[in-house]
């Protein structure tokens, strides 16, 4: 849009000039263009690119930082897969941390979301009342409270008491302390739940009305509307919160104080490459564990993009 | 007045009830920062501290190891402020490039950033830190600080949203009135992406604020420590005796966070209700 405008009649007597003047104009834009993201270009290569190309060949070495990288070939992959128990053990940890923490999540992100779909006045309230624990979730102090309520004496536990329930020694069982740390994310549910509320916002209401209208209950107008409608949103959703929980560090790392216990049972993925890298100066070996993350990460994402066509459901008019 | 129905009761209670008890931790913690350290576990069962004591508070203010927490408070600060500045600057400066200008390969980069904003951290953890020791910045806050003003795919994909709804019109306008490029987003573009803006402050503020990862990794010497590190350090120096301590400076890391979210909520909902920025 942003070609000149040339006069048809006196085109042909400047066509040389115009021309020349047309590749001019082009090539400023495309300086200009370049100039605003220049940022972004120069971050890119030299925070993102630069350091992935670095790590995939230190994942072929032995490096600590101090001396010279040692070529190994394959030997960090072959030791993580065959020789490193731990390594399995926080793989497993990690996947279990996924695969219960963010669908349950997500289910009761939708499922607060659906509450809060009203015209009630309170609403606004309830939003934000439901929305700071995922804002102050990735602190520090928040982890630190989670300890303390998950404690032998905790309330959780006065809670079991009281139910009648045998009391959980949290910090004792890997099991249990995994579940901690899942009800720790699940908590969480506040910023996925301000997504779906966005999303149901825009589903229209005669198509309840509609459906209503025709004999559909709750449930069927659940899972034949607002499921559907909203299924993008929960593609969306599910990426990035899969994506995030993969990463999840400081709730592990501050509630086993660092070492990912009891019995490596909260030694999450990215604990464990951290200690690897970190605290025995592993580098090559933390870098083979964060491209096998990367190809992790990758498989799912595809996974679910894959599936997506069988649940995703586009509007006719195509947008995204 | 009508009386209220018995489902705007029952709705209410739930909801409200639910909402009370997503927050409870929050309170007891809370409370628990009253409470004298040796009966914060003998009394969990009651929520109101008996006495209510401040010495918690006091006693946690001494920091660790000679440095006060407000050290810590006012590093974090600089931290934050100096974070924020990189990244609306430089997201600005980018989200306006890819919304409103034409060039060479603009899809590509715009692709590129998009992956970005999935990639995990850890893949470039390692390699950065390496460059950064090359560099000679470890124990300090340039790791931390100078990679803001190279933009941050999440804020700069919020932005670009935002400017493509300010209609082209304006910037045609501009443009026949003898404004250049800079000057357009300089006097139109910016003035109306204020709100957009605050939501990066907003983000920037707390990413940078909860931060534990960064400072780990790239400051060493107690004196240069943040909160969230301090906290870290509480916790694992720190034997049984003083938790009373740790939860009061817990409470008083919280304070910004609850503060900026209660004055800008508005801008806070719609940042995540509009890019699904993670909160």
């Amino acid at each position: 849009m942003s070609t000149p405008i040339v006069n048809e009649n006196v085109q042909q007597r400047t066509s040389i000039t115009s021309e020349s003047i047309r590749k001019r104009r082009v090539i400023k834009e495309n300086l200009t263009g370049y100039a605003f993201i220049s940022p972004f270009v120069i971050g890119f290569l030299a925070f993102t690119l630069i350091p992935i190309i670095t790590s995939l060949y230190l994942s072929f070495t032995n490096y600590n930082l101090f001396s010279s990288p040692q070529w190994i070939g394959l030997q960090n992959y072959i030791k993580m897969f065959t020789q490193d128990p731990r390594y399995w053990k926080s793989l497993k940890v990690t996947l279990i941390y996924v695969f219960a923490g963010v669908p349950l999540r997500l289910a009761f992100a939708l499922l607060v979301a659906m509450l809060l779909n009203t015209a009630s006045k309170a609403v606004g309230l309830y939003r934000s009342l439901f929305y700071l624990p995922s804002l102050i979730g990735g602190s520090v102090a928040v982890s630190i409270m989670w300890r303390n309520i998950f404690g032998d004496q905790g309330i959780i536990n006065i809670l079991f008491h009281f139910l009648g329930i045998p009391v959980v020694r949290w910090f004792g069982n890997p099991t249990a302390a995994l579940w901690m740390l899942i009800f720790l994310s699940v908590w969480q549910f506040g910023s996925s739940m301000l997504i779906f509320l966005a999303g149901l916002k825009g589903i229209p209401k005669s198509y309840y009305e509609a459906a209503s209208m025709d004999g559909a209950n709750r449930w069927r107008q659940f899972t034949k509307i607002t499921l559907p409608m909203l299924s993008p949103v929960i593609l969306f959703n599910t990426v990035m919160q899969t994506i995030g929980a993969f990463m999840t560090f400081v709730p592990a790392f501050i509630i086993s104080k660092g070492t990912g216990g009891p019995m490596d049972g909260t030694l999450l993925y990215s604990l464990y490459l951290f200690t690897q890298g970190f605290s025995f100066f592993n580098m090559g070996y933390a870098s083979a564990m964060a491209w096998i993350m990367l190809i992790i990460v990758g498989i799912l994402t595809a996974i679910i993009f894959a599936t997506s066509k069988f649940w995703v459901h586009y509007e006719s008019e195509g947008g995204r | 007045m009508r009386m209220k129905s018995a489902k705007w009761w029952t709705y209410h209670i739930l909801v409200g009830g639910f909402s009370v008890l997503m927050l409870y931790p929050v309170v007891c913690l809370l409370m628990s920062s009253f409470k004298e350290s040796h009966t914060i576990f003998t009394t969990a069962k009651s929520l109101i501290p008996h006495p209510w004591i401040w010495t918690n508070f006091t006693d946690g203010w001494k920091g660790i190891g000679g440095n006060s927490f407000g050290l810590f408070i006012k590093n974090t600060a600089v931290l934050v402020i100096l974070t924020m500045i990189g990244q609306i600057i430089s997201c600005s400066l980018i989200a306006f490039g890819f919304a409103r200008l034409e060039f060479k390969g603009k899809a590509i980069w715009f692709g590129i950033m998009m992956v970005t904003l999935m990639l995990p951290n850890e893949v470039v953890m390692v390699p950065q830190y390496i460059i950064f020791s090359k560099l000679g910045w470890l124990n300090s806050m340039k790791p931390l600080v100078v990679p803001a003003y190279f933009g941050h795919p999440f804020f700069i994909f919020l932005l670009v949203q935002f400017i493509r709804t300010i209609p082209r019109e304006l910037d045609e306008a501009a443009t026949i009135d003898g404004c250049n490029t800079f000057n357009i987003f300089y006097r139109i573009i910016l003035p109306l992406i204020k709100p957009a803006l605050a939501t990066t402050a907003i983000f920037s503020f707390y990413w940078t604020w909860d931060n534990l990862l960064g400072p780990v990794l790239y400051l060493n010497s107690p004196a240069k420590y943040t909160v969230s590190m301090a906290l870290n350090m509480f916790l694992s120096t720190e034997t049984v005796s003083n938790w009373g301590a740790m939860f009061a400076m817990s409470i008083v890391t919280l304070i910004p966070v609850f503060v900026i979210f209660f004055i800008f909520q508005r801008y806070v909902v719609e940042g995540i209700s509009t890019s699904g920025l993670k909160g």
